[in-house]
């Protein structure tokens, strides 16, 4: 057993209560400790990526237990895929709330923030499905405090629907997993899957009505149609950082639905035959004409963006909804892409909206380097809406190319082609709304005067200065991190698809990842437990102290002897 | 008694789904209370229903028992729900404090706030 592998677990866990208890009053010294421990996070996940690279499967045994009766983190491609990226993106966002101080604007952000890499690390890692769950109320409850950072009128409320929406899919989540149970008898992913394999057609109804269930609960995580109405609020009205984050918490939606109904639920099973793709297929390509319209009919910056997410994630999940190897390595290389896109997005917007007033497209005094704003925004628009020579292009054409099959090509094509040409209109009288028709407005009063002013002195943080000055290297690095990544992506687009590819093979290898995770047979090891038990019990009767029950035999064991021990040393 | 405890699930259910539609904090702070036992007793029953069996594997002979499984899952369920319907209480009362409407849903800007205040 590896320990690295809990570590990305480990390590925000301890993190988050010390920065929240020991240093909730000292901001640099959390600053300091949060950015140590993020980046310690992103070192961890490049040694699992290094170590899952080899194509096995590694599993950690909490408490040792073997897989069936205890709880298992499971580390193969996909996972140290997932955990990779979340810490990246978690660097990047970080050195955006710090720069901008975001995080000084409420309370208990850096914890909060450990909380929730937490929480979506152990979402990716683990093996249990009611481990998944766990991981998901810990990353849910951080994100309602992320949500609320702040505060305000129009964060809070959005803020409590989205507490709300989430705690009724929680409960749908269980209804799941407590469906799921009484079917199968077991919650590890791997013994599902092999219990699964076994059910006859027949005897179905109860695992299918379970399967539905769970998909429904991780389509509300990814915004699928139709439980997609809580994003647009959400992500508009977030935090520009916290938002950026979010870009993640989808994709752990998209990610259980790529685990799980390929894993347990997959297209070869007889219980469940393709209905996983039946039902995710429309859902998908719903979702994207909502994104696409959300797009063109936005009327600020923030919902724009957030329905552009949407959007991706409708392509995202058409992918998925193939259940074949070619189409899920295409949607792994939209997931990745579509992250960090968004984070680009939501973060070059906080940029430009922090010099404005507010975030309505409307026609606005140029704001200071209203030429890098635009630049950053065109780069981060082609990104999201899919156009060379960025990754979003390549992404795209994978997901085409990927979607073949002649009941689905019309539609998805139409969907997927239709839905860019939108989205591409809709950024792009943003863009020139925001931009370039600003430039064309005529400058009110105060507009010449006080432009050169913040740069003689661009350090004094008063807010009337802040609110007008050029904008640092330190506050526009993270959302061109975010941009560079997308450009790796796309120049590097070779290597990784090809790991994209071994990705979906190990994935959908499922004998591998059962015979990894089971690595004894349940029905051998019941009976070594029992046999183990009676020999015990048989010792424990022969001592003569009359105790029935298993703490006798523990008794004799760790204080007999001692106690004889000591009397004989006392003797001598 | 698979009648009794379907029925309560169902009545449970039933209520919460109903309490939480109304869209106003308090009855869905409740209902979401609801739901929660529905599930907890939902998932306490997956595990089949048993009367006077212990939780634990027979050591001595072959005497039946009641799977222990969902009783630790309930027990994990309902410590989340409750620490969950108190981040819940105290979101909703944060966002009444600073908004002064308990409504969950949120309407265009400017529509319901400001037509309650000029109503008053």
């Amino acid at each position: 057993m590896n320990h690295w592998i809990i570590a990305p677990v480990i390590l925000p866990a301890l993190l988050a209560p010390l920065i929240g208890y020991v240093m909730r009053h000292d901001m640099p010294l959390s600053r300091v400790f949060s950015m140590a421990g993020t980046v310690a996070l992103v070192a961890i996940a490049l040694g699992l990526f290094g170590i899952a690279a080899d194509g096995t499967t590694h599993v950690y045994r909490l408490g040792d237990w073997p897989a069936p009766f205890g709880i298992v983190l499971v580390l193969d491609r996909l996972s140290a895929l997932m955990v990779l990226l979340t810490s990246v993106l978690a660097l990047i966002v970080l050195m955006h709330a710090i720069a901008t101080g975001w995080d000084a604007r409420g309370r208990h952000f850096h914890a909060l923030f450990q909380f929730q890499l937490m929480g979506i690390c152990g979402a990716f890692l683990t093996g249990d499905i009611f481990n998944l769950f766990v991981f998901f109320e810990v990353l849910l409850i951080a994100s309602y405090g992320l949500m609320i950072h702040a505060g305000g009128r129009a964060r809070m409320r959005a803020g409590l629907q989205y507490v709300v929406i989430n705690l009724a899919g929680s409960t749908l989540f269980l209804f799941a997993l407590g469906t799921l149970y009484a079917g199968t008898g077991t919650l590890n992913i791997a013994d599902l899957a092999v219990r699964l394999a076994e059910i006859p057609e027949s005897e179905s109804a109860i695992v299918r009505v379970a399967a539905m269930l769970l998909m429904i609960v991780f389509a509300v995580k990814a915004a699928l149609f139709p439980v997609q109405f809580w994003l647009p609020g959400t992500y508009a009205n977030a935090p520009a950082p916290v938002a950026a984050l979010f870009a993640i918490m989808t994709k752990v939606g998209a990610y259980a639905i790529i685990r799980v109904h390929t894993i347990v639920f997959g297209p070869d099973i007889a219980a469940t035959e393709g209905m996983s793709g039946l039902w995710l297929f429309p859902a998908a390509i719903v979702t994207i004409a909502v994104g696409a319209f959300g797009v063109l009919g936005a009327r600020r910056l923030m919902p724009l963006i957030a329905f552009s997410v949407l959007g991706s994630m409708g392509t995202l999940m058409i992918a998925v909804s193939a259940f074949t190897p070619e189409a899920t390595t295409a949607a792994l290389y939209y997931l990745v892409h579509s992250t960090f896109a968004a984070a680009a997005l939501f973060l070059m917007a906080d940029l430009v909206i922090t010099r404005r007033e507010d975030d309505v497209l409307s026609g606005m005094p140029p704001t200071v380097q209203n030429g890098l704003f635009a630049a950053l925004f065109f780069a981060a628009a082609i990104g999201m809406a899919g156009m060379p020579p960025l990754s979003g292009f390549l992404g795209k054409l994978l997901v085409l190319d990927a979607l073949r099959a002649p009941g689905e090509i019309g539609w998805a094509w139409t969907a997927v082609l239709a839905g860019s040409l939108l989205t591409i209109v809709g950024f792009a009288r943003a863009g020139s709304t925001l931009f370039w028709k600003s430039t064309a407005v005529a400058i009110p009063e105060p507009g010449p005067e006080e432009v050169p002013a913040p740069e003689e002195g661009p350090h004094e943080k008063t807010p009337s200065i802040a609110h007008h000055a050029p904008v640092t290297a330190m506050e526009a690095a993270p959302s061109m991190a975010a941009l560079a990544a997308l450009a790796a992506l796309a120049a590097l687009a070779g290597p990784a698809a090809s790991y994209f590819e071994a990705t979906s093979a190990q994935l959908f290898d499922r004998s591998s990842y059962v015979d990894s995770v089971l690595t004894e047979d349940p029905a051998a090891l019941l009976e070594a437990v029992k046999a183990d038990d009676g020999h015990g019990s048989e010792e424990g009767g022969s001592d003569g102290d009359g105790e029935p029950t298993g703490d006798g035999e523990y008794g004799v064991d760790d204080h007999g002897e001692p106690v004889g021990d000591a009397a004989t040393e006392e003797g001598h | 008694m698979e009648l009794l405890v379907a029925t309560a699930i169902g009545a449970l259910t039933a209520g919460g789904v109903y309490l939480i539609l109304r869209l106003r904090a308090f009855p869905v702070i409740i209902g979401l209370a609801l739901l929660s036992y529905a599930v907890n007793v939902f998932i306490f029953s997956s595990g089949r229903l048993a009367i006077n069996l212990p939780p634990i594997l027979a050591k001595y002979g072959d005497a039946s028992y009641t799977d222990p499984l969902p009783q630790a899952l309930v027990l994990t369920a309902i410590v989340i729900s409750f620490g969950m319907t108190a981040v819940l209480v105290m979101v909703a009362l944060g966002s009444y404090l600073e908004t002064g409407t308990d409504e969950v849903d949120i309407h265009p800007a400017g529509h319901d706030a400001s037509n309650e205040d000029a109503a008053q």
